[in-house]
């Protein structure tokens, strides 16, 4: 084990967050933090207006002792809805098995106290939100503990808490749900003890997932299971080519099918499409198929990959923005054209296509809206519903669903889907609406990982070690029309676009990384790793490569060039060795080594792969991952999230892993088209390992991404000979 | 419309539907048994899986007019059912599900799987959900699980 937490646990209620304390309706104690608040209503301790349960409350301890916690995250496989949960009940302990977590609604109080928004992104719930629950539960504890003592008239340092009990001297003991009506009127205490991280009883425990069983029985309802009364359902006829208009409509045919409501033409984030609304999805459908659309593609760009790859090779020939510049710029021009070498890589779209196809129900009463959605962004999508409806944000009540995965998708800056949806409550008010994206819509719509080409030149000194390096990285900035390029675009480069290569680890003094972001009519959007994605795959496979022309063992080559405070990195390249040497040693004939590290949000990771060659494909036997996340919360779900995580990124590696593009139109329709990995393609056993650490958590729903597919192309390379520059593997 | 008898978890049901709409929207729309999911809608990732005739099928391109007097059993049976409830359990024991979309359709092919091959092998667990797509990627505690569903049913 590492060094303790460095803060003394003892933390003020600051100018930016405070507790609101009350009694429930329904009875018992509910808690609120109140986040951002203008410094002006604080100083003046005027609370804010009253809100009603649930939104404004994080924990309500219930007179039937159950404690329902909410959850600040949209839940769509990371496992938040128990980790969260966790980290309050440790702290306020809570007896787990009477937790019960709930996915909060869109609220002020419930965005990520970092970011300032509602949001799951970067990698940050249990990043951004450990400080916070933990002091939200140690405050419950302390007004629960304050209400025991004062019955019992005794200090409260004379109480003790456990699994929902309040424990005082000679014997007395009170449960939470009684002491919650008094526990209420006790003041929020401004200072507040947390646990010494031995003293955790559930953060740091293997503890399994509280959403299994609906999971597993049918019983959980996702957004799309949403059942409403009087509930229509709609399907929207998009443009083949993005930004296109309708022309001429004949919807004739569509609306001679039975259950038919409405079609009608609405305007889309770019372009126009029809909306068709029906009693049931599959007449939606239906009639969809029968619409006849003239659609006015003129104006806008016709994207094609092709041509968009041969024009990203030619722009990465020409430095692009600095986006960083360290050493000397000519170091390579003295080192000798034989020790030099200069590749070049393409990355295609990706498409997340989330197993639950994207949708978003809408009632519009005329003077306030209710809204349901999987969403990874609820307080964009909450404005924006509110924009199209000519409401203001909290007039639109924002469920937050349940969602079939998401990795990006359900995170977008202009909110098409909710504003689709939104359109097309507004013309049914009064009715409710689900709008479902078939998978058709998913796969052809956009707001994929953007297509890259990077062109690197290296230059080696004698040691063998990068002495020089030119990297210019091609690639549609995601970050440049969203509200976040202020922050995140510098000097014209997109820091997600450079993200992995441009803050690399390791050591190379000269370094100079420059980035192109052409313009094209095809819209993007971060794909879980964001940058990582391509940019670990360069970096990973070229040090790779340097070490098999060094001669060097790939894991001492790392560690040699790793930067010597690259602690979290050298821990987990360190533990994967360790972990790795009992099947590393001894691969059966056929087989090959692939090793990778790469830090990612915080997190440093290093995998070992044992990789064959089967019907053409690669066949990944094993994977052994070690990781360095500081405080692990719940290692059950690290352990799951970095096995299911490497499948994941094994999307890159597929053979019909690429959304392509002619003449402007998605060559893709489908799973069968763009196909991402099943059983088969996925390793077949991945043993996990956590360095121990506790340094605050850093972020594990990306970070198992990067790694796998740079192993698994260095297995390949000792395999096949070849280098595997350009993605997707069509050919072994 | 045409009106068609099922038998859906043992219960006679009847349903008033255009003849080609497949059994996976009469499922979820008609008998609002929303735990057989949406995917793909081209039988390409088995979120859809039913068991009809005992049979895994993917009920998204079966039109309700084929299904004829087959019994159709869904993931809302699989508690009552030995095989079924073993799995479950597994899967709730190994931690198997995150999102969970995928998983009533996983589950479905684990059960029939486990009906037909009780000691399955990794190549006969490769074989019988080969065709069930995760995203998230679960697939090594997926393994784990139907291993496992196989020793508790001994």
């Amino acid at each position: 084990m590492r060094v303790a937490l460095k803060t003394d646990n003892d933390l003020h209620l600051n100018r930016r967050s405070f507790l609101r304390v009350s009694a429930a309706a329904a009875g018992g104690l509910l808690v609120s933090l109140y986040l951002d608040l203008p410094a002006a209503a604080q100083e003046g301790n005027q609370a804010p207006p009253p809100k009603v349960y649930p939104p404004d409350a994080f924990v309500h301890v219930r007179p039937d002792g159950k404690i329902v916690i909410q959850v600040n995250r949209l839940e769509f496989g990371q496992g938040v809805h128990t980790s969260l949960p966790m980290i309050l009940a440790d702290e306020m302990d809570a007896d787990w098995s009477q937790v019960i977590a709930e996915l909060a609604p869109a609220a002020d109080v419930y965005k990520d106290p970092v970011f300032g928004f509602q949001v799951v992104g970067g990698s940050g719930s249990i990043a951004h939100s450990f400080q916070q629950y933990r002091e939200l539960g140690a405050r419950t504890r302390a007004m629960l503990v304050a209400a025991a003592a004062d019955q019992w008239k005794v200090g409260p340092d004379q109480c003790r808490t456990e699994a929902s009990v309040v424990h005082g001297p000679g014997g007395k003991s009170a449960k939470y749900a009684e002491l919650a009506e008094d526990a209420a009127k006790q003041p929020v205490p401004a200072r507040v003890q947390l646990k010494d991280p031995s003293q955790f009883r559930l953060v740091g425990k293997r503890v399994r997932r509280l959403d299994s069983r609906p999971k597993c029985d049918g019983s959980l309802k996702f957004g799309l299971d949403l059942d409403l009364p009087g509930m229509k359902t709609a399907v929207v006829a998009h443009p083949p080519v993005f930004g296109g208009r309708v022309k001429s409509l004949d919807d004739k045919a569509a609306r001679s099918v039975e259950g038919v409501r409405e079609v009608f033409e609405i305007p889309l984030v770019k372009g126009t499409g029809v909306a068709v609304v029906a009693d049931k999805f599959w007449t939606a459908k239906q009639a969809r198929d029968r619409l006849k659309i003239e659609w006015d593609l003129s104006a806008v760009e016709h994207a094609d990959s092709g041509q968009l790859s041969a024009k990203y090779k030619e722009l990465a020939r020409t430095p692009g923005n600095v986006a960083v510049n360290r050493g000397d710029q000519n170091a390579m021009d003295a080192i000798a054209a034989a020790n030099r070498m200069v590749v070049e890589y393409e990355f295609p779209y990706l498409a997340h296509v989330p197993m639950e196809p994207l949708n978003t129900t809408i009632r519009f009463d005329g003077d306030r809206a209710e809204a349901w959605a999987g969403s990874q962004f609820q307080t964009f999508d909450q404005m924006a519903i509110a924009e199209v409806l000519g409401l203001k944000a909290e007039q639109v009540t924002f469920h937050t669903e349940m969602a079939g995965g998401g990795f990006g998708r359900r995170a977008v800056a202009d909110s098409h889907v909710q504003r689709e949806a939104a359109m097309i409550a507004k013309r049914l008010r009064g009715t409710p609406v689900k709008l479902v994206w078939t998978r058709e819509d998913d796969v052809q719509g956009g707001y994929y990982r953007p297509m890259h080409v990077h062109r690197v030149e290296i230059g080696i000194g004698q040691d063998g070690m990068p002495a020089a390096w030119r990297h210019v990285i091609v690639g549609q900035s995601i970050i440049m029309s969203t509200p976040f390029a202020a922050m995140l675009v510098k000097n014209g480069v997109d820091e997600s676009a450079v993200e992995g290569t441009a803050d690399t680890h390791y050591n190379i003094p000269n370094f100079h990384v420059s980035a192109h972001h052409p313009t094209v009519n095809v819209p993007v959007l971060w794909w879980r790793s964001v940058g990582h994605t391509h940019n670990a795959f360069v970096m990973e496979t070229l040090i790779d490569e340097l070490a098999t022309r060094a001669k060097a063992d790939p894991i001492v080559y790392r560690r040699k060039l790793l930067k010597a405070d690259a602690g979290k990195l050298h821990r987990a390249l360190d533990l994967m060795d360790e972990k790795s040497a009992p099947w590393r040693t001894k691969l059966p004939k056929g087989h090959a080594l692939g090793i990778s590290c790469h830090q990612s949000f915080g997190t440093g990771v290093a995998c070992a792969v044992d990789v064959s060659v089967e019907d053409k494909r690669p066949k990944i036997h094993r994977v052994t991952i070690a990781l360095d996340p500081g405080i692990a919360v719940n290692p059950l779900t690290i352990e799951s999230q970095f096995q299911a995580g490497v499948a994941f990124g094994v999307t890159q590696l597929m053979a019909k892993g690429a959304i392509t593009l002619k003449d402007g139109r998605v060559e893709q329709r489908n799973f069968d088209g763009f196909t991402p990995p099943y059983i088969i393609d996925a390793p077949v056993a991945v043993d996990v390992h956590i360095v121990p650490n506790s340094e605050a958590p850093s972020g594990c729903g990306e970070p198992p991404v990067p790694v796998i597919s740079p192993a698994v192309v260095n297995a390949l390379a000792k395999l096949t000979g070849k280098r595997y520059r350009s993605l997707p593997l069509t050919a072994v | 419309m045409e009106t068609y008898k099922l038998t859906v978890n043992g219960q006679p049901r009847e349903v008033t539907v255009d003849p080609g709409t497949p059994l996976l929207w009469v499922l979820r729309e008609e008998l609002k048994m929303t735990g057989t999911k949406y995917g793909c809608g081209i039988a390409a990732c088995g979120a859809c899986t039913v068991h009809l005739g005992g049979v895994a099928t993917r009920s998204c391109v079966v039109p309700v007019s084929l299904v004829g007097s087959r019994p159709v059993l869904t993931i809302e049976a699989m508690a009552e059912d030995p095989v079924g409830r073993a799995v479950q359990d597994a899967w709730v024991s190994h931690d198997v599900v995150q999102c969970g979309y995928c998983q009533s359709g996983q589950i479905m092919s684990a059960v029939a799987l486990l009906k037909s091959t009780p000691k399955p092998t990794d190549v006969n667990i490769e074989e019988s959900m080969g065709g069930n797509l995760c995203r998230c990627g679960t697939y090594v505690r997926i393994r784990e699980a139907i291993k496992a569903a196989s020793q508790q049913l001994k």
